[in-house]
């Protein structure tokens, strides 16, 4: 892996330019958690419950739509309130972008990119080889398992709920399962959990294949092939068809529901090639060869104009 | 040659869609096992009120703990990972703390799926468990004194326990032994977190642990009367009882 991603952005653009999404980011998970620290901890009850299902203040439920579908498969027919909780949340999510949760809400997130980082920095080499589409395989069984023993079977060992619960509600040993998930992120294959496995990252893909927004890289053409992007970006297979797709007739918009738009992508390229557009922004691109139908890439564009 | 490079790949596909599904397969049904464990809930354990049975209520929980946060008086908690407890599901020790029967239920009001079924509006008509007075050796009101302190903490006094007077062949004195009427308890708590000795004598029971049931063809001839409001059978001859003659 490249060690010194957005060394030229930072000389171009300075250390704070070349980390906003990432501060941001980073700011958005500690919100995030914040919101619903206040209440326990000082008293201040902004937010009820966790990330499974929360009550704003007093008023707003919001619940998460692939624990409640399980709890649809598993028999039970849930009251109104997490039915619109669910609601609000796959429509937000379908507009941010599905996996926006895993960039800007996920507490995991942060568990995994430390892994991440250290993986790195420790100079850790080799690497299982998993599949990209094992998290879907692994969100088809927690259904399958949740239909067959009528219990919501993924919420005895889910790390994101696991780590979430126990910040706010008192962790015990789910410590245990926090580290497991660091150390496969560390010794076993890079990004394996969020990357490879979580079916909850799985989950919000689905919701997000049609967000509207999405990275663009509206200035590939200025690309110098530095490569940092694919080094910072936590699902690389998303770039390419993009960036290098001008040839294919493909646009410049990412539109893998892989991508978690969490835009480091953006932070790290010192041509300023990606920025955050619509996925409809690929329409009125020139393009390099329109006459030719995009079959190229399994994330080529629904239309070209 | 190409149609023999498209063989390979496919058999490629299909080994690699093999490997995964094996992968999940096998985490899927190391799940599902324990899952089974998880799912048997310690006597100890009690759910809060308007709690679905078991199965079902794992299948309905969601584990967000709104029930936890809106307990006034704190007794609810979320299972650790490491407890024998499915994780994250709401519970309470009654010896520990006993639930104090808000009369409006605000833990089944804050359940956002219906684990705690909205139907219970009444306090009195929830079945947390079933108080069962399992020690009758250590139970000092069966030792011939009056501690009646799970009967005087019971919030249906009188009803779910009543003190039920018995001869006490140690003495010339009454037991007043508490009674446990499986139509009112709630199951609470209150008595068994009350209970004076080291070790609660009187603890609150899952229901299906603590209930037998009939045959469903058995009859109890006394209620079958009230019910018709005459003998069941007419002209029984009363035959005279068979006394022994007492000793010259």
């Amino acid at each position: 892996m490249k060690q010194d991603a957005g060394a030229e952005a930072v000389r171009a653009r300075g250390w704070l330019r070349t980390h906003q999404w990432l501060l941001a980011r980073r700011a958005s998970q500690f919100a995030v958690l914040a919101l619903f620290l206040a209440g326990p901890w000082f008293g201040y009850w902004l937010v009820k419950g966790n990330l499974n299902y929360g009550l704003t203040l007093g008023v707003l439920p919001l619940a998460d739509p692939y624990v409640l579908m399980q709890s649809l498969a598993a028999g039970h027919r849930p009251e109104r309130n997490a039915l619109i909780g669910a609601a609000i949340i796959l429509v937000a999510y379908f507009l941010a972008g599905g996996r926006a949760y895993c960039a800007w809400v996920c507490p995991v997130n942060v568990v995994t990119d430390a892994a991440h980082w250290l993986r790195a920095r420790l100079g850790v080499r080799g690497s299982a080889r998993l599949s990209h589409a094992t998290r879907y395989w692994i969100l088809a069984m927690t259904l399958a398992l949740a239909l067959i023993t009528g219990t919501i079977a993924w919420e005895l060992v889910n790390p994101v709920s696991m780590l979430h619960r126990g910040i706010i509600f008192g962790m015990g040993a789910g410590w245990i399962i926090v580290a497991m998930t660091f150390l496969l992120d560390l010794f076993v294959a890079e990004r394996a959990w969020c990357g490879h496995l979580c079916p909850v990252g799985a989950f919000y893909s689905v919701v997000g294949k049609f967000s509207p927004l999405r990275v663009s890289a509206v200035r590939r053409a200025k690309c110098n092939d530095c490569a940092d992007c694919y080094a910072v970006c936590p699902e690389p297979l998303v770039i390419k068809p993009a960036l290098k797709g001008a040839d294919h007739g493909i646009g410049p918009v990412i539109l893998s529901p892989h991508c978690t738009n969490c835009g480091r992508c953006i932070d790290v390229c010192s041509k300023d090639v990606f920025a955050f557009a619509t996925r409809f922004s690929n329409r009125g691109e020139p393009q390099a060869n329109d006459q030719r139908p995009a079959t190229r890439s399994a994330e080529a564009p629904v239309q070209l104009s | 040659m190409e149609d023999e490079g498209k063989a390979a790949a496919r058999r490629q596909f299909l080994f690699d869609t093999a490997k995964v599904a094996c992968g999940v397969g096998m985490l899927g049904l190391g799940l599902g096992l324990y899952t089974r464990h998880a799912g048997a809930l310690p006597p100890t354990a009690v759910r809060p009120p308007g709690a679905r049975p078991e199965p079902q209520f794992l299948g309905a929980c969601i584990r967000c703990g709104m029930c936890v946060r809106d307990c006034p008086y704190h007794i609810l908690d979320l299972a650790k990972p490491e407890q024998p407890i499915a994780a994250g599901t709401p519970y309470f020790v009654a010896r520990d703390g006993p639930c104090e029967m808000c009369e409006d239920i605000p833990c089944v009001k804050a359940c956002p799926t219906g684990a705690l079924d909205h139907k219970l509006t009444e306090i009195n008509k929830s079945r947390m468990g079933l108080a069962m007075l399992v020690d009758h050796e250590t139970c000092l009101n069966f030792l011939g004194l009056r501690c009646d302190v799970c009967y005087r903490v019971c919030p249906l006094i009188d009803k779910a326990i009543t003190l039920e007077q018995q001869h006490n062949p140690r003495s010339k004195h009454a037991m007043f032994i508490p009674t446990v009427h499986s139509d009112q308890c709630t199951g609470c708590g209150k008595c068994e977190h009350a209970c004076v000795l080291e070790t609660a004598a009187i603890r609150v029971l899952p229901r299906q642990l603590a209930k037998g049931e009939l045959g469903g063809h058995y009859r109890l001839g006394w209620e079958e009367q009230k019910k018709v409001g005459k003998p069941l059978v007419e002209g029984i001859i009363d035959l005279p009882d068979r006394v022994p003659e007492s000793p010259k």
